[in-house]
């Protein structure tokens, strides 16, 4: 539970706007879920869809058959595959958006044609690569004739040099080789394209308070590229902020060193002290983990790959009982002042159900699908996104109120002047 | 000055001392072996006497014999210290489960140098008294060539080996050395950064047929007087 | 798989610990630390308080995890850290014994955590380089040839975790030092403040009262990133120059 919202949500609660939290990525390509005990989905880098390419079995009774171990993905025969990205988006194939590729993968599950046990995952296969790359070298060592194994051979060593540290990172996690094996794979959640909403010199709302990297809401919209992660933390860190933050820091310069003792300080002390005691006090019957899997899981049926009102309504209710039970019936173990990893935990449950609930309403106010938030109310006959420009067309940042009052949504108009907005298609 | 004592007082800086005097005694090692090489001549010692006269007496050598007493003083009471400082840094609670591994093949040496040294340091205590104490202030028998009066210290050394006990001590203490060796020799060379995938695998291999055949040159010595004379 | 697991149990840093034994059901596909977790919620279940342990990432690449298992800091496996330990590799009615990093200069905080901010301190004295940000200078333009970038790249990957402090007899920091050191000693960028760098973070590593090298190697057995024994003797001749050849004082 180290990866939380926690810093961010802090500032939220004290007046920090929280701008476009239902803008949640999810990525197509990591290793799928083996248990209920797992403590994250490690993701499979991207560039393997340079490579791979993305199939299920055509009939649900293969699928049934890998699920249960009695084939395997090298059993099925060609015309028996569906490439299903190569299928529906010939332009673009395996190489489509993360969110294009994911609601893909999670419609050909849905459909009964997954091929993990748990019935939610989906085969990114290496062998025509490994045959492609194999041929080609054999072609340029001025090899004549070689055999099947001799293209494997060599095609194996070119994936190695290209993909060996993921292909190994595969290997020690699952146990299944993927130079033999196609790998499996499922799309889980990676990235937040939302979070505190920034001016352009990187500034919440709240004077003097900057907010860079992934915590922002600011460099990529509705959507997300590879790497761009970084981009953002080097972007605005290295490069805007040193210019941005000054204009807030000459201001400053007339401001005395604030006193430790100071009521602001001692009030909010004894805030945090209130909390935390509060949360060793309850001395429920359930552990934090088993609220964080309950909360995660309403959060993913509900306000994952594709939301609709019906759902996101259920589950703003769903999380509010939650929360209710949480602090009810949560047991945390230790004290106050000690090294205490469940508190911690707590603590960042706590905050996680505040957030869960604001991305809920977030996703139920904005009635298009754009990028990576897919309301299944709004999306074309293809089955693809389907946005609102005329009504959508701005950022929603949210000003948090606590558990009673509904957020408070302040619209920041996105104007574009020297470009028109359109909509990709895929095909 | 204080930039050398706060050099020499440093971790690395005190590796280095241990570097320098080790290399020195190595080369100490090779050329004590070449000289005493000349006791297993059939003469009664001729060539060996008037090698140790020249020892004890050539102005040079005994400058050099200085640096040699000192090397072997500083290398040991530095090498106590790092022992000393180094367990404290492993702290008051053991691992329930040891195992130390290695990337050669040496893990025993080189976990074990404080007690192998320990070891030698004794050994050389008892050898400096066995023949160097006595070549210096003992009353030896003389011994005559073409008219030269020399310290027989032949017949002392000859005279030690006919005890199967010196020699069995006198060979284990290769053993200890051959072990202190094969780690010292190459990590003697690491610590000084002289480290490059060319030659790297040469000095490991020297170091290994150094640590063998320079001890087993000496073991050699006694059980050859002991056995033929 | 039913597995007996000997865990290191200590109250907070002045106490004396001990080990418990504790029993667990694990599976295969389970990492390590999954497996601790399995643990903790049994334990919490019974009221009683779980066994606390540092993690993040869980894959490999934070340096958080840490844990001396049967004896191998992250366990038996080469190159593989605690959190990317799988329980394939163990069998029903195996034994594992589950002890904290042990050296003065890492104090146990509580159970199998120790305070590894020495490393920290080490770092703040001078592993980085000084950059005036705002504009980029193209990265592209820096020629740097390639086997030394790689080589650069080899030490960079070190994780922080401390296993070689763990695994060293001595409890010698000389292996992170060396790799932070080379990382940046065999970068352009990094040759500007090469000197004092050396100079500084040997200073403070001594000063945490880490043990001396003395080229047993341990370290980058056990290393989860495979950091080579060759930036040691980097670090010793980079330390070596500047105490004795350079003009910058520390």
């Amino acid at each position: 539970m180290n990866c939380n919202v926690t810093a961010a949500w802090r500032a939220s609660r004290r007046g920090a706007y929280m701008a476009n939290p239902c803008f949640t990525q999810i990525h197509p390509t990591c290793i799928p879920q083996s248990g209920d005990y797992q403590s994250k989905l490690t993701l499979m880098s991207e560039s393997l869809r340079n490579d791979g390419r993305v199939w299920v079995p055509k009939s649900q009774e293969d699928a049934k058959a890998i699920r249960e171990g009695k084939k395997t993905g090298n059993d099925i025969k060609e015309e028996n595959r569906d490439y299903f990205l190569e299928r529906r988006y010939p332009a673009f194939g395996n190489l489509v958006p993360r969110d294009v590729a994911s609601r893909a993968a999670k419609v050909a599950c849905d459909e009964g044609l997954g091929v993990a046990p748990t019935g939610l995952a989906v085969f990114l296969d290496f062998q025509d690569a490994i045959m492609r790359y194999g041929k080609s070298k054999a072609h340029s060592m001025g090899l004549h004739n070689p055999g099947d194994s001799k293209i494997r051979e060599l095609g194996e060593q070119v994936v190695e040099e290209k993909y060996g540290n993921l292909f190994e990172m595969y290997e020690k996690i699952t146990g299944e080789n993927p130079y033999k094996l196609p790998m499996k794979i499922y799309p889980a959640v990676h990235y937040t394209m939302g979070g505190l909403w920034v001016d352009y010199n990187l500034e919440t709302n709240i004077p003097g308070l900057f907010a860079i990297g992934e915590c922002n809401f600011s460099d990529h919209g509705a959507n997300r590229l590879g790497a761009s992660a970084l981009m953002q933390g080097l972007a605005d860190g290295y490069f805007v902020l040193p210019y941005t933050i000054g204009q807030f820091l000459s201001q400053e310069i007339r401001t005395p060193k604030f006193d430790p003792d100071a009521k602001e300080f001692l009030d909010t002390e004894k805030d945090t002290r209130e909390r935390l005691e509060r949360m060793v006090n309850v001395k429920g019957n359930q552990s934090v983990e088993s609220f964080h899997r309950r909360l995660g899981k309403i959060m993913w049926d509900y306000c994952g790959m594709s939301r609709n009102a019906d759902g996101l309504k259920k589950a703003r209710k769903m999380i509010q009982e939650l929360r209710e039970e949480f602090y009810r019936d949560v047991f945390v173990p230790g004290a106050i002042n000690d090294y205490n990893p469940e508190l911690e935990k707590a603590q960042r449950v706590a905050d996680f159900f505040e957030l869960g609930e604001l991305m809920v309403v977030d996703a139920l106010d904005r009635n298009e699908s754009c990028g990576g938030h897919f309301r299944e109310e709004y999306q074309s006959e293809e089955g693809e996104a389907l946005r609102n420009d005329e009504d959508y067309a701005y950022v929603s940042a949210w000003e948090y109120k606590g558990w009673d009052e509904d957020p408070v949504l302040h619209k920041e108009e996105l104007v574009f002047e020297n470009v028109e907005l359109k909509t990709r298609s895929y095909k | 000055m204080s930039w050398f004592s706060n050099f020499l007082t440093s971790s690395i800086g005190r590796k280095v001392v241990m570097s320098l005097t080790g290399l020195f005694l190595i080369v100490f090692l090779l050329i004590h072996l070449v000289g005493n090489l000349q006791l297993l001549y059939d003469d009664s010692g001729e060539k060996f006497n008037l090698y140790a006269k020249f020892m004890t007496t050539n102005p040079l050598i005994k400058t050099v014999s200085y640096l040699l007493y000192a090397s072997i003083l500083i290398h040991a009471i530095q090498g106590w210290l790092l022992w000393s400082k180094n367990r404290k840094a492993r702290g008051q609670q053991g691992y329930a489960v040891k195992t130390t591994r290695s990337t050669g093949t040496n893990s025993f040496a080189a976990s074990n140098m404080g007690w192998l040294g320990t070891i030698i340091f004794v050994f050389i205590a008892i050898h400096l008294y066995q023949f160097w104490l006595q070549m210096k202030l003992g009353n030896l028998p003389m011994a005559n060539y073409d008219g030269e009066q020399v310290k027989d210290l032949y017949a002392i050394v000859s005279a030690a080996y006919e005890n199967l006990g010196f020699v069995i001590f006198y060979v284990l203490s290769m053993v200890v050395i051959a072990f202190h060796l094969l780690h010292g020799f190459q990590s003697a060379f690491q610590t000084l950064g002289i480290n490059h995938q060319k030659y790297t695998p040469f000095i490991k291999g020297l170091g290994k047929v150094y640590s063998i055949l320079i001890p087993l040159g000496f073991a050699i010595i006694p059980v050859y007087m002991y056995l033929f004379h | 798989m039913k597995l007996t697991l000997k865990i290191w149990r200590q109250k907070g840093p002045k106490e004396k610990g001990r080990f418990e034994t504790y029993k667990v059901e694990a599976n295969p596909h389970m990492s390590f630390l999954e497996m601790l977790d399995v643990l903790n919620e049994e334990l919490i279940a019974k009221k009683e308080e779980p066994v606390t342990f540092e993690h993040d990432c869980r894959e490999g690449i934070c340096g958080t995890c840490s844990l001396v298992i049967n004896g191998q800091p992250h366990g038996p496996n080469k190159g593989t850290a605690t959190c990317q330990l799988h329980m394939r590799h163990y069998k029903d009615g195996d034994i594992i014994v589950i002890e904290p990093y042990r050296a003065a200069a890492f104090p146990v905080l509580k159970d199998l955590a120790v305070d590894r901010s020495a490393f920290d301190r080490i770092i703040q004295a001078g592993g980085y380089v000084s950059v005036n940000t705002g504009a980029a200078q193209d990265g592209n333009a820096i020629p740097i040839e390639k086997e030394q970038a790689a080589r650069s790249f080899d030490a960079a990957a070190c994780i922080g975790c401390g296993a070689c402090v763990a695994a060293c007899p001595n409890a010698s920091a000389m292996l992170f030092v060396s790799a932070k050191v080379s990382h940046l000693a065999l970068l352009p960028q990094g040759k500007v403040e090469a000197r004092r760098r050396a100079l500084a973070m040997v200073k403070q590593m001594d000063a945490e009262g880490f043990g001396m090298c003395s080229n047993v190697t341990a370290c980058e057995v056990e290393c989860p990133k495979e950091i080579s024994v060759t930036n040691i003797a980097r670090l010793n001749r980079e330390y070596l120059s500047s105490a004795v050849a350079s003009e910058t004082k520390v």
